[in-house]
């Protein structure tokens, strides 16, 4: 018995440090952006310049890249991840091929993303500069949308290995009524699988969603770094994490560092904001 | 049971103790700092661990981070490739001094069909990164290469995004050159680009080069010469068009240099030397007392620090880092017999 509360003792205190932690980030997050959140106020948040040598700072630019990059990322990520799903989760009956499938999809949200980064910066950057040159656009290469692309790839695991779980989770019985009634294998896709389990699948993308806001190093390798606001899809821009791990370690004045701090900040807020959105989403598509 | 917890905290407690005092071994030397210096320093670290047994732990975190880390007395001594300038100055809480302990060469590098060598004015040079001369074909450039076909090609500029000493020497050689350039831009390790696309770090501009035809960005010479990249010759203020090189890094430093070595070397006014050009420093408190050190710690220092401007030079040429000028060597080790431990000067071993 006294094992027992022991344990639960020790439990709490894991538990509570932990969620302690996450305070006491925001708490170093906040303090430490101080100076800048006096220099600017809101300002910093709608500002359009960041100036190091004159220490004027504004995060527009960079909220703005975040957003379009992650958002144009689920756009494109959705549709693939969403096939790979029902095909493992659904359709494939188990059997060598199926299982390689899976396995490489889950091996890919392990690649680390310097690795990502590099690929994009052989490979995808070639194949779009050469696209822009035909299209007439300025040939960069790297820009909005190739970060986006890369993106896409690396959150198509996350959302794709966790819709498939869900997916596997629909009772047989549900698929079955819906076949014998007479419904294609896309109608029970559709209809029947799809909505069964639209909350976890949700979860899934907003997990995705949250990486893709937060990624940085292949982001930073693609993406062109251009502090100012963007003017098109393929024009180079920057994004919060990416500008944090460009400056910081050679930021000298006290503005600029709590300005890339206060960055930090407003990411994490970014996220929880993400994160709350998702909760409430996933309470309300809950099966009952 | 209540014990059980105790012992856990206190064990938790004490670890981070272990891993805290782990450091203060009197023969090791802690040092933080600037990156483009590093290849040398380990170099010099490791001989001079191999001569006289003293460890030196060097983290190559940046200069930005190295000059905060010996505010806080983190560290024995810092290492910064930009100098601090007055107002950083004020922020410390006693006076440091800058030893210089080798020089570096920013060389614009380009991709252009068939690897002309190019000979760049400064008003080119300008014009380029503040996106008024946007085509190789452009008269101005035709006229200093009147020997070279240039091709019909936009001129795409990459420059680095992240923070770095590397950009500090370029912007403050464009400040010197254009007027412009110091009014819209100015000079810093981290800038309000005119135009251009960001890439991380010498490797990152280097590979966006050798990628799109008709880019041109900066890096640092060691870095073009490892790599063998082709660089451009740039027009010195005594009229010269000078390559960059181990020779020339060293001739810009041949000038009038102030007691305190806080200088920067770009548009030099040596006849043969390269332009774009400037000092790396290592950063101690004056009085080393200070700095948080021990006596026996100061000593050892000293010690190194006159290892490094001496005996350590002769590694810096296979490294291709330019080696200090006599003028520079001269006013280094006067910096380094000013420093003193509690107000008493330390002993200067110049055989050691």
């Amino acid at each position: 018995m006294k094992g027992d509360r022991l344990f639960r003792i020790v439990l709490w205190i894991v538990a509570g440090l932990f969620s302690a932690m996450m305070v006491f980030m925001l708490a170093s997050l906040l303090k430490e952006s101080l100076p800048s959140i006096k220099a600017f106020g809101m300002h910093f948040l709608y500002g359009k310049e960041w100036n190091p040598v004159v220490d004027k700072f504004g995060l527009l630019p960079f909220l703005v890249g975040t957003l379009i990059t992650s958002v144009l990322a689920l756009i494109i990520s959705v549709p693939f991840a969403m096939s790979i799903a029902l095909f493992l989760g659904m359709f494939s009956k188990g059997g060598f091929w199926p299982k390689i499938l899976g396995y490489g999809t889950d091996l890919l949200a392990g690649i680390p993303s310097v690795i990502y980064g590099f690929w994009a910066l052989f490979f995808l950057v070639p194949i779009v500069r050469n696209f822009e040159m035909k299209a007439g656009i300025v040939p960069y290469g790297v820009g909005i949308f190739t970060a986006s692309v890369v993106l896409a790839i690396m959150i198509i695991p996350y959302i794709s290995s966790i819709s498939k779980e869900v997916i596997k989770l629909v009772p047989r019985d549900l698929i079955e009524a819906g076949l014998a009634l007479g419904a294609t294998d896309l109608e029970v896709a559709k209809d029947v699988v799809l909505p069964y389990c639209r909350s976890g699948i949700v979860a899934g993308i907003l997990l995705g969603f949250g990486r893709a806001l937060g990624e940085t190093m292949a982001v930073t390798m693609v993406i062109g770094n251009s502090n100012s606001l963007p003017k098109s899809l393929f024009a180079p821009a920057n994004t919060m994490a990416s500008v944090i791990a460009n400056e910081f370690t050679e930021a000298t004045t006290t503005l600029h560092l709590s300005s890339l701090i206060q960055i930090g900040l407003w990411l994490f807020i970014l996220n929880a904001i993400v994160n709350v959105i998702g909760m409430l989403i996933i309470k309300k598509m809950e099966v009952k | 049971m209540k014990k059980l917890i105790y012992a856990l905290f206190f064990g938790l407690f004490s670890l981070s103790f272990v891993t805290g005092t782990s450091m203060a071994g009197s023969k090791e030397l802690t040092g933080a700092g600037a990156t483009f210096p590093y290849p040398l320093y380990s170099r010099i670290f490791s001989e001079y661990y191999r001569a006289h047994g003293v460890k030196v732990n060097y983290q190559a975190i940046g200069s930005g981070g190295g000059i905060r880390q010996l505010m806080a007395k983190i560290v024995d001594f810092g290492a910064s490739d930009a100098y601090v300038d007055d107002n950083g100055l004020k922020k410390f809480s006693a006076p440091i001094v800058h030893i210089p302990m080798t020089a570096g060469a920013v060389v614009l590098s380009y991709n252009l069909p068939g690897n002309p060598k190019l000979k760049l004015t400064p008003s080119i040079i300008s014009g380029i990164f503040l996106g008024k001369i946007t085509r190789w074909d452009d008269p101005e450039i035709a006229k200093a290469n009147p020997d070279i076909k240039l091709p019909k090609l936009n001129i795409l500029v990459i420059h680095r995004s992240d923070g770095s000493g590397t950009t500090f020497i370029f912007s403050d050689y464009l400040s010197k050159i254009s007027n412009e350039w110091q009014k819209k831009v100015g000079r810093g390790k981290a800038l309000k680009w005119p135009v251009g696309l960001g890439a991380k770090g010498n490797a990152g501009v280097a590979g966006m080069i050798k990628q799109i035809p008709g880019a041109i960005g900066y890096v640092e010479l060691i870095y073009a010469l490892n790599n063998h990249m082709s660089y451009a010759a740039v027009q010195n203020r005594s009229g010269n068009f000078i390559e960059p090189s181990i020779n020339s890094v060293s001739a810009a430093a041949d000038i009038e240099l102030p007691d305190d070595m806080r200088v920067s070397l770009t548009d030099t006014s040596a006849e043969q030397g390269y332009p774009i050009a400037g000092f790396t420093w290592v950063l101690v408190y004056k009085d080393l007392k200070n700095g948080g050190l021990s006596k026996d710690k100061a000593q050892e220092l000293i010690n190194l620090l006159w290892w490094m401007t001496h005996q350590g030079q002769r590694y810096a040429s296979p490294l291709h880092y330019a080696p200090l000028s006599k003028v520079a060597q001269r006013k280094a080790e006067a910096i380094i017999r000013s420093i003193v431990y509690n107000g008493r000067p330390l002993d200067i071993n110049p055989g050691y």
